[in-house]
């Protein structure tokens, strides 16, 4: 008896060393990368590779920034605008079923399929080109589940006396959706946007055909319709293509599109963070 | 059991109804609400007498809320819930298509059982209905928040801070701010639902305090679990029980000597 | 001028209707384009030669499109990396919502989750400069490229979907299944693997098909740390041989082809393929977590 009792506590020790073991393998590869990134990349990182264009990144972080601030643009006011009918207005039933459902599919289509259609769509049947333009809206397709879903947890998270509070005092819905319930959802949908846009910088395949090219001689686009140099692309480029490109420089521009993306996501965390302190009803 | 309730039906529509003296403000005929398939009201018709306060009491679940819910319309929120018979307001029926909702809800204020500021200035929230209504002009914007505060009888407790955020007011202050609020959009009614469930004692002589001063000028219907609180403030009362207006008379008489057995064993504590 | 309001209020309303089915819109437009791009290929090959064909060499006159190097491919790399992040991935969720201090958790969770942040292109950065080269050195390896180096850094890629709907799976059964297995004598331990992980198996199971998804869908890593050769894999060694999956080949291909041509569109039929793969994982998923009642954030 004693014997079997202490065989099960000696099993419950057993597996919990291996749970903290895993927990410990999981956390590895986040030190792992930061830490490695930044030994190798602040070598290589200076003022004037950061704001060169000849050997530097300017380009590509020019491009990023355009790329990136375009894709908020498109897909901002289509995201929030799904989000408030799924919350304000769609009754639950079937049909709110089928749009939640290809909200999810759509978050889980594969980024390259969304270069296939940005390519097929934009670049091709519309006429953009290999363009600014068409990875933009490409990108903004491929964020739109997030900022949707971001929205509406905003959305939803508002307490429902706001809302009867505003309309029993003779405000239409759409009154209220504006003057109440959307500047108190928005603390919470600028989080989402800023985790999607932290998501669109960093992604390479859906702008491979649609928007990226490596240009030294004439690298910033003066249109919309022109191609662009990105950083996820240009890291691509310089890790498969230029061999004999000093590392150090390889591992400084990692590092940059590291600290982007990284950074929107912290700078989401800490906002997030904030909001909860802040609120309450 | 059930042949009181047939007897009762009978006796509210033959005359245990007393018609309220002064011009009629609110009155149903035959109203009864449904939640998709449950009914929640049975064939009520009452009047409800202008510049007066009538306070609504039964059991929890009873349906009161509901009620008072039809003369604003707030039912039209919750899915797949539905009126039959008619609300009158002032003589007109709002339930018809041509009904403006939004008119309505302007002419028929409501305060909730718990205080619910938007989370904006206290200057921003009484100012939030007549924005709406288009009113612009800053000074014309003051006095409203002004008088409407001072309605409200808060005023001098918050006029240095009016442009600190409500959420910050305690609890009362809250709830006599979201009164200001309504106020502030000059409606003729106020429905109340329970307003002083979420107060301390204090807060709640406060409000009473008010409804006494703002019936002068208003239609009252509140909705309330404190018996003494019904006996203090209003002139007339309801008695519902599971979705039937049991009997409606002068306060008096309901608290005094109800003709309902039930209204009797309910106000004696009869009832869980 | 009311009728003005209220007429402008029903546009806005009716626009906001509109953008409510957008998603839905894009499914469809994403089907619908693949298909009118991919199909015009079965004009030079039908769908089972294509499917079964073991060559690919798209440039070969005629063009040689046998899929079944890069379906095997992404089978490898997928299944690879699945038999690292599932045990790993389950492991730490039922660290974090079992046996944690919530603290702990509180921190611990968006660490994880920073690893879905990381973008691609910096997996596979690290992977072909650094670890590929290492590995190849350690193992003995001929070259830095290969199978399981996809798999080993698309399982951490793939971890955080796993942990974090499996976590809220856990986390969804409720406290009393717990508390009756305790009171009965069992440890913590007892607990967590007779009542609370059986009784969140189906969200779990969701989980691991998101996070399938995931890896299968992954592009960038692959095509930059597998070496992209087009052969079947055979047997176990060609974990530690390269190989090149859907992914990758329509990365890697789809810069240089004539628009048009067989080649352009078999690549779209790839596409194709692996969208219909995610769907129906994904569809697979919502169905489990809806027939159970896991709520996913
Ligand atoms: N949104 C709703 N959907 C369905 N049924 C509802 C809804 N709201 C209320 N009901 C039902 O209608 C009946 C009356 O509810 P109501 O809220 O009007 O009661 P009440 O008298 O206000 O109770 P309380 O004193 O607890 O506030 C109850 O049986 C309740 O369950
Ligand atoms: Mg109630």
């Amino acid at each position: 008896m004693r014997d079997h009792r202490f065989r099960t506590l000696l099993a419950q020790n057993a597996a919990f060393v291996l749970l903290w073991l895993a927990m410990l393998l999981a956390l590895a590869p986040v030190l792992f990368i930061i830490l490695t990134m930044l030994v190798k990349g602040l070598p290589g990182l200076s003022w004037s590779f950061l704001t060169s264009h000849e050997a530097g990144m300017l380009p590509s972080i020019v491009g990023t920034v355009l790329l990136v601030l375009l894709t908020g643009l498109i897909t901002t006011p289509l995201g929030v605008a799904a989000a408030i009918y799924l919350s304000e207005y769609a009754r639950p039933g079937p049909v709110s079923r089928l749009i939640r459902l290809a909200i999810l599919n759509l978050a889980g289509v594969p980024s390259v399929v969304y270069g296939l259609f940005g390519l097929a769509l934009f670049v091709t049947w519309l006429h953009m080109g290999r363009s600014l333009l068409a990875g933009a809206c490409t990108l903004a397709l491929l964020v739109l589940p997030l900022i949707i879903s971001a929205s509406e947890e905003a959305l939803r998270q508002l307490p429902r006396g706001l809302r009867e509070g505003s309309l029993a005092l003779g405000a239409t819905r759409l009154q209220t959706i504006r003057r109440v319930v959307l500047p108190n959802a928005l603390p919470g949908i600028l989080t989402g946007l800023i985790l999607a846009l932290g998501r669109a910088a960093g992604e390479t395949a859906p702008i491979l055909f649609t928007a990226a090219f490596f240009s030294l001689t004439d690298p910033f686009p003066s249109k919309l319709t022109d191609p662009i140099m990105a950083l996820p692309y240009q890291i691509y480029v310089m890790a498969t293509e230029i061999p004999n490109l000093p590392p150090e420089q390889k591992w400084a521009g990692a590092l940059v599109l590291l600290v982007v993306t990284l950074g929107l996501n912290l700078g989401a965390i800490v906002i997030r963070a904030r909001l909860r302190k802040k609120t309450r009803w | 059991m059930s042949t009181d309730i047939v007897h009762s039906e009978a006796s509210i529509s033959s005359g245990n109804i007393h018609l309220p003296e002064g011009p009629i403000c609110l009155e149903t005929r035959h109203l009864s609400m449904f939640y998709s398939s449950t009914q929640a009201l049975f064939d009520i018709s009452v009047s409800l007498p202008a510049n007066q306060i009538t306070a609504l009491i039964g059991p929890s679940g009873c349906g009161k809320s509901s009620f008072l819910r039809c003369f604003n319309r707030m039912n039209d929120l919750i899915e797949d819930s539905r009126v039959e018979g008619q609300v009158l307001l002032d003589d007109v029926d709002i339930n018809t298509p041509h009904t403006d909702v939004v008119e309505l809800r302007r002419k028929v204020g409501m305060v909730f059982q718990a205080p619910n500021p938007f989370p904006m200035s206290i200057f921003d929230n009484i100012a939030y209905g007549p924005r709406l209504q288009g009113i612009r002009s800053a000074s014309r914007l003051e006095e409203i928040v002004e008088s409407s505060l001072r309605a409200a009888a808060l005023w001098e407790e918050v006029k240095a801070k009016l442009h600190d955020s409500a959420l910050a007011l305690s609890g009362g202050q809250q709830q006599r701010m979201c009164i200001a609020r309504a106020l502030a959009v000059e409606p003729e009614v106020l429905l109340m639902d329970e307003p002083c469930s979420a107060l301390d004692p204090t807060a709640t002589f406060h409000i009473e305090e008010l409804m006494l001063e703002l019936k002068k000028r208003y239609t009252i219907v509140i909705v309330t679990h404190n018996m003494y609180q019904a006996s203090r403030v209003s002139s007339h009362t309801g008695f519902f029980m599971l979705g039937e207006l049991v009997e409606f008379d002068r306060t008096e008489v309901i608290f005094e000597s109800p003709t309902d057995r039930r209204t009797d064993d309910y106000i004696r504590g009869r009832f869980g | 001028m009311k009728l003005l309001k209220a007429a402008r209020e029903a546009i806005i309303e009716r626009l906001i209707q509109v953008s409510g089915f957008l998603a839905v819109l894009f499914v469809i437009l994403i089907l619908a384009f693949l298909l009118r791009d991919a199909l015009p290929v079965l004009k030079t090959v039908s769908l089972g030669a294509m499917l079964g064909g073991d060559r690919w060499s798209p440039s070969a006159e005629p063009p040689k499109l046998g899929l079944l190097p890069m379906l095997l491919g992404s089978l490898y790399v997928t299944f690879g990396a699945l038999i690292l992040a599932v045990p790993l991935g389950l492991a730490c969720a039922v660290f974090l919502s079992e046996v944690a201090p919530p603290a702990l958790r509180e921190i611990l969770k968006p660490v994880v989750e920073l690893l879905a942040a990381v973008p691609s292109v910096i997996f596979g950065f690290l992977g072909l400069l650094l670890v590929g080269p290492w590995l190849q050195e350690v193992l003995g390896l001929p070259i830095g490229q290969f199978a399981a180096l996809g798999s080993l850094i698309l399982a951490f890629m793939a971890l955080p979907t796993i942990v974090s709907v499996s976590e809220d799976a856990l986390r969804a059964v409720p406290q009393a299944f717990r508390h009756n297995s305790l009171a009965l004598g069992a440890t913590e331990w007892q607990t967590i693997a007779r009542v609370t992980f059986p009784a969140a198996r189906s969200g779990l199971l969701a989980a691991v098909l998101l996070g399938m998804g995931r890896a299968i869908g992954e592009t960038m890593t692959v095509l930059m740390v597998t070496g992209n050769a087009p052969v079947i894999p055979r047997g176990l060694e060609a974990f530690v041989r390269p190989v090149r999956t859907m992914t990758a080949t329509i990365a890697s291909e789809m810069g240089e082809v004539a628009a048009g041509s067989a080649h352009y569109h078999a690549l779209f039929m790839i596409g194709l393929l692996l969208l219909l793969i995610t769907l129906a994982v994904n569809l697979a998923a919502a169905a489990i977590v809806r027939r159970t009642g896991v709520v996913r954030k």
